[in-house]
This record gives structure tokens, C-alpha cells and sequence, in this order.
């Protein structure tokens, strides 16, 4: 194996995302998911209304806190998916690539996410 | 004279490295490599959750009918399979991130190495009480 897998200068920011992300998925997406994906739509709890989203998204904190639950751990999967193909599918010679749509993928994610918070009405 | 640092004793060239070819398949040798890559994977369905709370933030931003064909989507059985299977993988980088971070956190108290329990069962606990607290914020009447 080549010493570095890359020459980028951003890696330690990268890295930076890479594990606060990772924090934030582990501390509050299970629970989200497990209301949001299972027990609403199997009727085991009641599923937000939308006179209660709207609501809750009337809060500004409330927005920062999706825009955060959305856009860390996306950079946190991008560096996560990135490595994967390296190491375990061993896709060396489209490293380039893979980092660019990676990365690329997590900022259209924070943008979208973003966009859709700022100009919620 | 010139500084011998710019000059090692030694040559710069060197003979190709013997290096074994690696299977693609190394990580279903043992169960150690696959719970690895297992952990790599769970970031799928992190960035699959993500997806999903953009689509619901647009869902309600498109309005009532928006929101309801959303809700309808989430009741689709592939839609709650999948979200089923990412639950798992989702828990399971939780565990797996907090018994890392005793791994990567070496703290010590007076010279000696505390415990990886004592830094990992607060993480386990603050779990705990965040996601008690979400769900008490979302379900409460």
C-alpha cells in the first residue's frame, strides 16, 4: 500500500466532521429513527401530525437541531463510505473520485437541509 | 561545506516490496474483520436517515397533502424493512462508537489509565437520557 491514500490538506478538518458526526448519529438517531421509521408507521406510538411539525418547526432551535442531526453525520457516513471502498473493496485507483462524490454528496445534503430549514415558513 | 542532512548515507532507492496480493473478500475471513465492516457500513443507513428527514422537512414544507403521501410512503412494507434493518445498524454504531470512544479517550488520574467502563457507561447513560427525552418531546400529548 502506497504510504498516503491521499494528498488532501483538509483531512484533519475532514476527520474533525468525520467523528463529531459520528457523536451526534450515535446520541440521536436511533431514537428518531426507531419513532419515525417503526413505531409510527405500525402504530405503536402516534406519528407527528402535521399541526405538530409545523409547530416544532416554527422553533428556530428547532431547525438548527435537524440542520445539525442532518448535516454532521452525513460527513460523518461520507468519510466512513469513502474508507470502506478503499480498504475493503480495495478501490484504490478511483480514490479521487470516490472522496469528491463522497464529500460532494454530504455538502448537497447540507445545502438541501439547509435551504429547506432556512426558508421554512 | 555542505550540511549532511541533504545527503543520507544511505540510498534512496530500494528494492520492490514483497507484498501479499489481499483478497477482496478479507473481511468475511473472520468475524472480527466482517464486525469491522459491518461497523464501516452502518454509515449507509446513517446517511439513509438523513435522507429521510430532508424528504420529511420538504414533506412538510410542500404542506398537509405533502406531509400525509409521506406518512403514507413511510407505511410502504419495503420502506419499513429497510428502516427495520437501518434501526439495527444505527443502534449498532451506537454501541460500537461508545465503546470506542474509551478506546480512543486515554485518560488518566494520578498515573494510572482509567478504565474504558468509566468513560464508556456515561456515554451509554447520556444515551439513555437523550433519547428518553426525544422521545418524550415527539410523544407527549
Amino acid at each position: 500500500m502506497d504510504a498516503q491514500p491521499t494528498k488532501l490538506r483538509i483531512e484533519p478538518l475532514l476527520w474533525l466532521l468525520f467523528s463529531a458526526g459520528g457523536g451526534v448519529a450515535a446520541f440521536f438517531i436511533p431514537i428518531h429513527l426507531f419513532i419515525l421509521g417503526i413505531a409510527a408507521p405500525l402504530g405503536l406510538t402516534k406519528a407527528t401530525d402535521y399541526a405538530s411539525a409545523t409547530a416544532f418547526l416554527a422553533f428556530p432551535i428547532v431547525r438548527f437541531y435537524l440542520f445539525v442531526l442532518c448535516s454532521l453525520p452525513l460527513f460523518h457516513a461520507a468519510h466512513r463510505i469513502r474508507y470502506t471502498l478503499y480498504d475493503g473493496l480495495q478501490i484504490k485507483h478511483l480514490n479521487e473520485v470516490i472522496a469528491a462524490c463522497c464529500y460532494g454528496g454530504a455538502v448537497l445534503g447540507t445545502v438541501i437541509a439547509g435551504y429547506l430549514l432556512w426558508s421554512f415558513q | 561545506m555542505k550540511s549532511s542532512v541533504a545527503t543520507p548515507p544511505y540510498t534512496l532507492n530500494h528494492p520492490r516490496w514483497y507484498r501479499k496480493r489481499v483478497s477482496t473478500y478479507w473481511w468475511l475471513l473472520r468475524w472480527e474483520y466482517l464486525r469491522f465492516v459491518l461497523r464501516e457500513i452502518s454509515s449507509v443507513f446513517v446517511a439513509w436517515f438523513v435522507v429521510l428527514t430532508i424528504v420529511q422537512i420538504y414533506a412538510v414544507s410542500r404542506g398537509p397533502d405533502a406531509y400525509a403521501e409521506f406518512q403514507d410512503f413511510l407505511k410502504n412494507p419495503f420502506v419499513l424493512a429497510l428502516n427495520v434493518i437501518s434501526f439495527f445498524f444505527v443502534v449498532f454504531h451506537s454501541i460500537t462508537w461508545f465503546n470506542l470512544s474509551a478506546r480512543a479517550m486515554a485518560i488518566r488520574i494520578g498515573g494510572k489509565r482509567v478504565p474504558g467502563f468509566l468513560i464508556s457507561g456515561p456515554n451509554f447513560a447520556a444515551w439513555l437520557v437523550i433519547s428518553a427525552l426525544i422521545a418524550w418531546l415527539l410523544l407527549r400529548e
